[in-house]
């Protein structure tokens, strides 16, 4: 049986439990949100037994022993046990709080993800571990680290909600910052599916791809018009956000969840988020860092990006003890530290070089 | 007054440092300028950075170029050792000590406070509340108040009162600490940091095999003496079957005291050794420039009646395979060959990647045939006329690097680490509950009312008080 199987169901089961969730929010029918969460349990299910079949086949393959099999060795392996954390902790939202409309936020995220694995053609080959991957320590290290990231993408999105339901104005600078953030991480995503779409034959790996044709088929291609036209198609976007902003607002606003409950959970999500990332990432990374190249810290891009996401959450926890800063300041901080973590996870091995370049492959 | 005026300004100093507004622009600061030392490659060739300047914001090569002479007078190009970097750190420890010093004291005498009984009316106004009347006596429903407050972890102290009795709890009480313990970690990490710069050092050693030494090299080929010495007696890499993927770099070391063999082990990476103090790190490897008139071949001949001998033998000689009168002499060697679509031999790589010997043989002085053996693929071992030549190593023409370090703070690092963890988990894992449960007699029924208040995670606590009211009255009906 190979794994493969079991990934594609998942997918298709948040694929389809994603159109549920977003009618369950249009038409408010209990049956249908039931159906979506059943399929996403069942989703779950499978994307659980798919990454223990992985987990098999890389032991069987690598002839080594559990611990140091384990699928998280390189883009593909990281991005399914992103999103399996993510459903994890949506579906512990959902049982907590009862309520299923942040179904209709996570379940995209989670089908695109996987969407966007089998669209960019990476590498799902198990390749056997290089030496420096070799060690216990992979396990605890990695997957506390997604295990973190998981839960700050929760408070990215409860952050965001919460400044959408807490904006009044136009004008005011909480408004003007939701909305050009979203409209920018709309807009980054749609620019990296045209680059997709475009240049999908040429390219052998997905470093060679973001090194040399990320942003190419819109703001960097060769022709000025396009590029001048991409900029501008995507001001007018970021525009249009901005303009009618509220309508997404009222849409929120009637989940019933409260302006508290969010801040509620972006904090909670943080605070968990943040001792395990502080263990996990950097404790445990230092440690492995000291046992496989001699030195606990040496400022490598990984490591440096890890303590500037650090920093961010320490900034995040420590100014809701300042005074004026709770609220939709802190929300602030807690979106902008997430772009912080996907630069750290993302960013630094596509774009950056240093020791932990294995990501990329 | 001039004493009253420094006074005042030293204060204003104190002040600055016990902010959180300080700790927040210093976090900010130090991730900013970090952000800037990820782009700009650190210690690196000024032309790499020249062009990643040039992509990035299109400049010309000479505009790259004088923006990179000035972010290097300022030390960005090695910003994590530069004087305001290291001062930004400093900033930051005296930032979190004269914070941590602000605070403490008070923290701790609330931390020393006992839990004390408190006026009913105070309990109505706690955040998790509860009122209820049980018929009975206040005495007969002490026992199941504080088999309940014991059952959910907590240690009933008892106040009586004129007709009321009230039992009293509270726990995690240290957790309050938490936070200065995750505080103390942090510098006690940056004083291991300190002490492995002063007293430590990094350092880089290529060791071709069979070769001693008493040394390593630090930056610029300094020489540090190890105060033992270290022999590398082979070096291998070991590769996944019939893939080019390396499963392991491996070095087998002794090391020598007074010329004694007091210590063997072979290191992988993920897997150093450690003598005196100074320890040992797999880290890279490569051929010794010109060393084919160094190198050893060891080849094992098996003839074809099972035969066999082992052989070491110098580039060019002659062996002969035992009990046949075959003969074979190495005219070649490829540390990494390859064929060509016309099935022409190449080396593609001058590292060992797959090495390779070009052997004549002869029986009885005349030519039979020739051909290449390589070390990874057996089936090139064995000959057409049924003997068979088994390309083991070919010892002495490679080096293993390692990087050899001494940090006496290593120990400290770690001893930080695991006070952070703990510091860590008592912050935002634990929350210091109290509760108060108070019993008024009121005509033949008793009053219960309970307060309770959590600092952190209010949400279970209110459960387990919930699950403990329904424990009080069900146990007191069982007991009736």
């Amino acid at each position: 049986m190979n794994s493969s199987v079991f990934f594609g169901l998942a997918t298709i089961a948040y694929i389809f439990a994603m159109i549920l969730y977003i009618s369950y929010l249009a038409f408010r029918k209990s049956t249908v949100g039931i159906v979506a969460t059943t399929l996403t349990i069942a989703g779950f299910v499978s994307q659980t037994f798919a990454i223990l079949l992985r987990w098999a086949e890389f032991k069987e393959i690598g002839g080594m022993g559990w611990l140091r099999a384990v699928p998280l060795t390189n883009l593909y392996e990281s991005l399914i046990f992103f999103v399996w954390c993510l459903i994890l902790a949506y579906l512990i939202i959902e049982f907590k709080y009862r309520n299923r409309s942040f179904g209709a936020f996570i379940t995209p995220v989670a089908a695109l993800a996987l969407a966007f694995i089998d669209i960019s053609g990476m590498s799902k080959n198990i390749q056997p571990l290089v030496p420096a991957l070799q060690s216990n320590w992979l396990l605890a290290h990695v997957m506390m680290s997604f295990i973190s990231y998981a839960l700050f993408a929760v408070s990215f999105s409860t952050g965001l909600m919460y400044l959408i339901v807490r904006s009044e104005e136009r004008t005011e600078g909480s408004y003007i910052f939701w909305t050009v953030t979203l409209g920018i991480f709309v807009v980054v995503l749609a620019a990296m599916g045209l680059d997709y779409l475009t240049f999908k034959m040429a390219v052998k790996s997905q470093e060679e791809f973001i090194k040399g044709y990320l942003f190419r088929a819109t703001f960097r291609n060769e022709s000025a018009a396009i590029s001048l036209v991409s900029v501008a198609v995507s001001a007018a976007f970021i525009f249009l956000v901005w303009r009618y902003g509220g309508i997404l607002k009222k849409i929120i606003s009637s989940f019933n969840i409260s302006a508290d409950t969010l801040d509620d959970l972006t904090y909670k999500s943080i605070a968990i988020g943040f001792p395990i990332f502080t263990l996990g990432g950097l404790i445990f990374g230092a440690i492995w860092a000291d046992q496989a190249w001699g030195k606990y810290w040496t400022w490598d891009p990984k490591e440096t990006w890890s303590l500037i996401t650090w920093f961010f959450y320490a900034f995040y926890l420590h100014s809701r003890l300042m005074r004026g800063w709770k609220g939709r300041k802190v929300a602030a901080v807690a979106v902008l530290g997430f772009v912080a973590v996907i630069f750290t996870y993302l960013g630094v091995n596509l774009l950056l070089s240093g020791l932990h370049s294995y990501g990329s492959q | 007054m001039t004493e009253e005026k420094k006074k005042s300004l030293f204060d204003r100093i104190w002040d600055v440092f016990a902010s959180v507004k300080l700790a927040i622009i210093i976090f900010a600061l130090i991730a900013m300028t970090s952000v800037v030392g990820t782009v700009i490659e650190q210690q690196a060739e000024p032309e790499k950075n020249i062009q990643v300047l040039v992509k990035m914001f299109g400049v010309s090569h000479d505009t790259a170029h004088s923006i990179l002479g000035v972010l290097d007078s300022l030390g960005f190009t090695n910003m994590y050792h530069s004087w305001w970097f290291l001062a930004f750190l400093l900033l930051f420890a005296a930032n979190l000590i004269i914070c941590s010093l602000e605070r403490l004291p008070r923290i701790w005498k609330l931390v020393q406070e006992k839990i004390r009984p408190v006026p009913a009316p105070y309990l109505e106004k706690m955040s998790i509340k509860h009122a209820f009347a049980i018929p009975g006596k206040a005495s007969g429903l002490k026992d199941t108040v504080a088999a309940a407050l014991r059952s959910g972890g907590f240690k009933p102290a008892e106040a009586a009162e004129a007709a009321a009795v009230q039992l009293y709890a509270e726990k995690g009480n240290y957790s309050r600490l938490g936070v200065y313990i995750t505080h103390l970690s942090i510098l006690i990490i940056l004083a291991g940091a300190i002490i492995g710069i002063f007293f430590g050092f990094n350092a880089f050693l290529n060791l071709p095999e069979g070769e001693t030494t008493s040394v390593a090299y630090k930056d610029r080929g300094i020489e540090v003496p190890l105060g033992f010495e270290m022999r590398c007696d082979n070096f291998e890499v070991e590769f996944y079957p019939n893939s080019e993927m390396p499963k392991a770099y491996k070095s087998w070391l002794t090391v020598l005291k007074n010329g004694q063999e007091v210590m063997k082990k072979a290191i992988v990476v993920n897997d150093p050794l450690t003598y005196q103090g100074i320890t040992f790190y797999q880290s890279s490897y490569g051929m010794v420039p010109n060393s084919a008139g160094r190198g050893v071949l060891i080849l094992r001949a098996v003839s074809k009646e099972g035969k066999s001998e082992q052989l070491n033998l110098k580039f060019g000689t002659t062996f002969t395979i035992p009990g046949t009168t075959v003969t074979g002499t190495i005219r070649d060697f490829s540390p990494a060959l390859s064929f060509d679509q016309g099935g022409n031999p190449f080396t593609y790589s001058d590292q060992m990647t797959n090495p390779a010997i070009y052997v004549e043989f002869a029986d009885k002085g005349t030519r039979s045939f020739s051909g290449w053996i390589l070390k990874r693929f057996p089936r090139t071992w064995d000959l057409p006329d049924g003997n068979r030549v088994e390309f083991l190593d070919y010892w002495g023409v490679q080096y293993t690097g390692m990087q050899v370090r001494k940090d006496p703070g290593v120990v400290i690092v770690y001893l930080g680490c695991i006070i952070m963890a703990v510091g860590l988990y008592m912050t935002f894992f634990m929350s210091h509950r109290r509760v108060w449960v108070s019993l008024t007699e009121e005509k033949g029924s008793v009053k219960v009312l309970i307060g309770a208040s959590a600092n952190r995670n209010r949400a279970s606590l209110e459960r387990k008080i919930e699950k403990m009211v329904s424990v009080i009255s069900a146990g007191h009906k069982g007991g009736k």
